[in-house]
């Protein structure tokens, strides 16, 4: 027998006029907009949504990291691998503001992400409650759109908001705090997918005649560029991307974002782009006299000295964010566009070509690369472990195949140069920021996102110990990502430029490290530490054959400096090659 | 070179708009000269209408990533020469010295201004006009002892044909073309 509150429940359900919490309704619109994993932390303020998070942990699985800058990362690069927004669960105060570095860090690499934190009740709000802090003031530079939400009822519509905002156009996080009394406080829930905002236009409509325009251009290039961004794997363009490089013949260099967005072993790869990339697409940037720029914004790290950046290049660019073009370098056609869209309509356009010669000209560099530095670095004849010989190994033993996930440092700058990317959206990095502490929480983010690949990350030493907790993460969920730790005992890039600018002196950047192994051992994740560079690829192959979480940790040359490098203030003709102290 | 513009921005009356324009305008370091913010003839839309000195391409940075913020309508960006505009000002001056003779009248009738108050103690000015105008009435008054000065930030009004209303309805079409529909301008 039902009861009579029983009774009017089921009524109310079939009738659809039932009432909901705040709490239950926030978990029914991420279910219906695709959520089927949380990261998070729990607090008081909160209580109410985890609460009811446990009646619905068939549909929405919660991870519980061990911080909450670490559920920002790890719901930042399940981002990165799916294409499906993150989602962060947080408590008020300090559980706010420990996501804003993971905040800052989506923000500025152009990642969707829902950060729902909690706030006091709404009584209390602007009275210095405890744990109150104005989150919405705090994230307001670093998000792409945020709102508090006080009554209950405003909830189906502000989440369904906010997946609009931070899925469209350049994507980026956005943030809602809600007030403890919306969670607890009931409304008639009715969810309806948000498609349209007058204020706020994601589908920016091509604009024929600059296409048109581009086209001509290209067809009578010389020596024409592509420099590919994150926009190509943000507008998922990475099969537009080579149809139109294959149709035009023209080479294709990448950032560091756009790693990845085309394969590194084609033939019209070009490299990687910026202050420690290839040797070739640098120097060559410089001797087109076109630029197709894609899905990318000309960061200082990519152009160097602006004063002598492309001079002889004529722009065009192909952006979403049209606050973009034009920010940074002058260009020539603007295009206004999502990438795919203007891929496709541009290929349609151009007539079939090819380079061979100008490519010639990106081989003769590589060789020349090949030679002053990346010999040494990926075979050398002794010394302690190169960052590129591991990195190296790795690629050839996991065929391209794997997600490579990063730190910030020397270890991020290797792991660039010397993986050869096959798939896309395998890079996982913080690009825009460089947040050191980034790569552990990334690693388990993306093997949630895609249990199915190799996720290998590569940290440093001094990366590693900055979310180092997170092990508890991969301890409880017996996530099975394979952890090489890249360890020179130093602060290793900051050392370098200690090196090269600072006459050696090595202020604060030499690290005493704990037992990693035994940090692992711990945590009860297995770990071996190895020295040799004859025990490298045996250990390689012992952590990849290992079924569950893995920590190698590699002794590496505790001075080695990552060449080549464009030096601060240079320009991207004058890479340095050689360093010799 | 650094030179006057007026930035007219519409936007949705949302919370927080405004902190999120002068966080823009901060981070480049652009002070703004003087700030006007109200309901605009459409219901819903609020005008905030900003005066800054910078170069033409930093305007053009700092508007496009204004018109970037999710709430926000359009911005348009003039020179003084495509805008009428005005300020107002009221002065507040000591009724005994201004008194004598037929001062006060004059430099009304001079500078078209309008008495708003007179008192025993004192008697209120209004000024409408640019800030130019504004400064010289000031400079005039001062002789006679200005207890109080106010004035507002810049209003203005466009020169241009098409209207706000018009932009409202070609956001709205453009927002409801799926994307991609190839459009000729
Ligand atoms: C949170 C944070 N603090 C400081 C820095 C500055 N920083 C950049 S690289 C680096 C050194 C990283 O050392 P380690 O993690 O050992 O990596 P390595 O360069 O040695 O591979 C530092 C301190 C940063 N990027 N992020
Ligand atoms: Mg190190």
């Amino acid at each position: 027998m039902m009861t009579d509150k029983e009774v009017q429940e089921t009524m109310e359900r079939i009738n659809g006029t039932e009432e909901i919490t705040g709490a239950e309704a926030l978990l029914r619109c991420l279910i219906e907009e695709g959520v089927d994993t949380i990261f998070g932390y729990p607090g008081g303020a909160i209580m109410p949504v985890y609460d009811k998070l446990m009646d619905y942990d068939h549909k929405l699985k919660h991870i519980l990291t061990r911080h909450e800058q670490g559920s920002a990362h790890a719901a930042q690069a399940y981002a990165m691998v799916t294409g499906k927004p993150g989602v962060c669960f947080s408590t008020s105060g300090p559980g706010a503001t420990n996501l804003v570095t993971g905040i800052a860090n989506a923000f500025l690499d152009s990642v969707p992400m829902i950060l729902v934190t909690a706030q006091v009740v709404s009584g209390l709000i602007g009275t210095d409650a405890f744990q109150e802090t104005d989150i919405l003031g705090v994230s307001m530079p670093i998000t792409k759109w945020n709102c508090q939400i006080k009554n209950a009822q405003d909830i189906p519509g502000v989440l369904a908001k906010a997946f609009y905002i931070a899925t469209t156009g350049r994507p980026g996080p956005v943030l809602i705090d809600i007030a403890k009394d919306a969670q607890i406080n009931k409304l008639q829930f009715r969810y309806e997918k948000c498609t349209y905002l007058r204020s706020y236009n994601p589908n920016v409509p091509v604009n024929m005649k600059a296409i048109e325009s581009a086209a001509i251009m290209i067809n009578h290039a010389q020596k024409p560029l592509i420099l590919a961004g994150h926009g190509v794997l943000l507008a998922r363009a990475e099969n537009e991307l080579l149809r139109f490089a294959e149709k035009t013949g023209i080479p294709v260099a990448v950032t560091l974002l756009g790693l990845s967005a085309f394969p590194s072993g084609h033939r019209q790869y070009a490299g990687f782009l910026g202050m420690h990339g290839n040797y070739a697409p640098n120097l060559l940037t410089n001797e087109a006299d076109l630029i197709i720029a894609i899905g990318m914004r000309f960061a200082d790290r990519v152009t160097g000295n602006l004063n002598d950046y492309a001079k002889k290049a004529r722009v065009i660019h192909i952006e979403i964010d049209q606050a973009e073009i034009n920010k940074n370098i002058q260009v020539d056609i603007e295009i206004h566009s999502d990438a795919k869209i203007a891929l496709q309509n541009l290929t349609a356009m151009v007539r079939e070509n090819s380079y061979e010669s100008w490519i010639r000209e990106f081989r003769i560099l590589d060789n020349i690369e090949y030679d002053r530095v990346i010999k040494e670095e990926t075979k050398p004849a002794s010394g302690r472990m190169r960052m590129g010989e591991v990195v190296k190994l790795v690629s050839d033993m996991t065929n391209g195949d794997a997600i490579i996930v990063t730190d910030v440092g020397q270890n991020q700058m290797s792991a660039a140069r010397y993986y050869r990317f096959s798939n896309p959206n395998s890079f996982v990095t913080s690009g825009g920021m460089g947040t050191m502490g980034f790569g552990l929480p990334a690693a388990i983010g993306a093997k949630i996102g895609a249990p199915d690949k190799e996720v290998i990350a590569f940290l440093g030493d001094g990366g590693f110990q900055m979310t180092i907790q997170e092990l508890g993460t991969i301890l409880q969920y017996k996530v099975p990502v394979k952890l090489v730790v890249l360890n020179n005992e130093f602060l290793g890039m900051v050392r370098q430029w200690q090196d090269m600018f600072f006459e050696k002196r090595y202020a604060a950047t030499e690290l005493v490290n704990p037992d990693f192994i035994g940090i692992a051992a711990a945590y009860g994740i297995p770990a071996k530490k190895i020295t040799e560079r004859e025990d490298l690829e045996e250990s390689l192959k012992e952590m990849l054959e290992a079924e569950g979480p893995f920590i190698l940790e590699t002794f590496i040359e505790k001075e080695g400096n990552v060449l080549p490098m464009i030096e601060p203030g240079a320009s991207v003709s004058q890479v340095t090659l050689n360093y010799k102290g | 070179m650094k030179q006057e513009f007026t930035i007219s921005i519409f936007s949705e009356n949302h919370i927080g708009i405004l902190n999120q324009i002068t966080i823009i305008l901060t981070r480049r370091q652009v002070n703004i000269e003087s700030l006007t913010a109200s309901e605009s003839a459409v219901k819903g839309v609020h005008l905030l209408t900003l005066v800054v000195e910078v170069t033409p391409d930093m305007v053009r940075k700092i508007s496009r990533q204004i018109e970037k913020l999710v709430e926000v309508l359009k911005v348009f960006v003039h020179t003084s020469d495509q805008i009428i505009y005005q300020e107002i000002a009221l002065f507040k001056v000591s009724a005994k010295s201004i008194m004598t003779g037929d001062i006060l009248e004059r430099m009304v009738k001079h500078y078209n201004a309008r008495i708003l108050v007179v008192s025993p103690e004192y008697i209120v000015i209004e000024k409408t006009g640019h800030k130019s105008e504004i400064n010289e009435l000031l400079e005039k008054l001062e002789t006679y002892g200005v207890l109080q000065f106010a004035r507002s930030g810049r209003v203005a009004i466009t020169k241009q044909v098409k209207e706000l209303t018009h932009y409202l309805k070609e956001l709205d079409e453009a927002s409801r073309k799926t994307p991609g529909e190839p459009v000729l301008n």
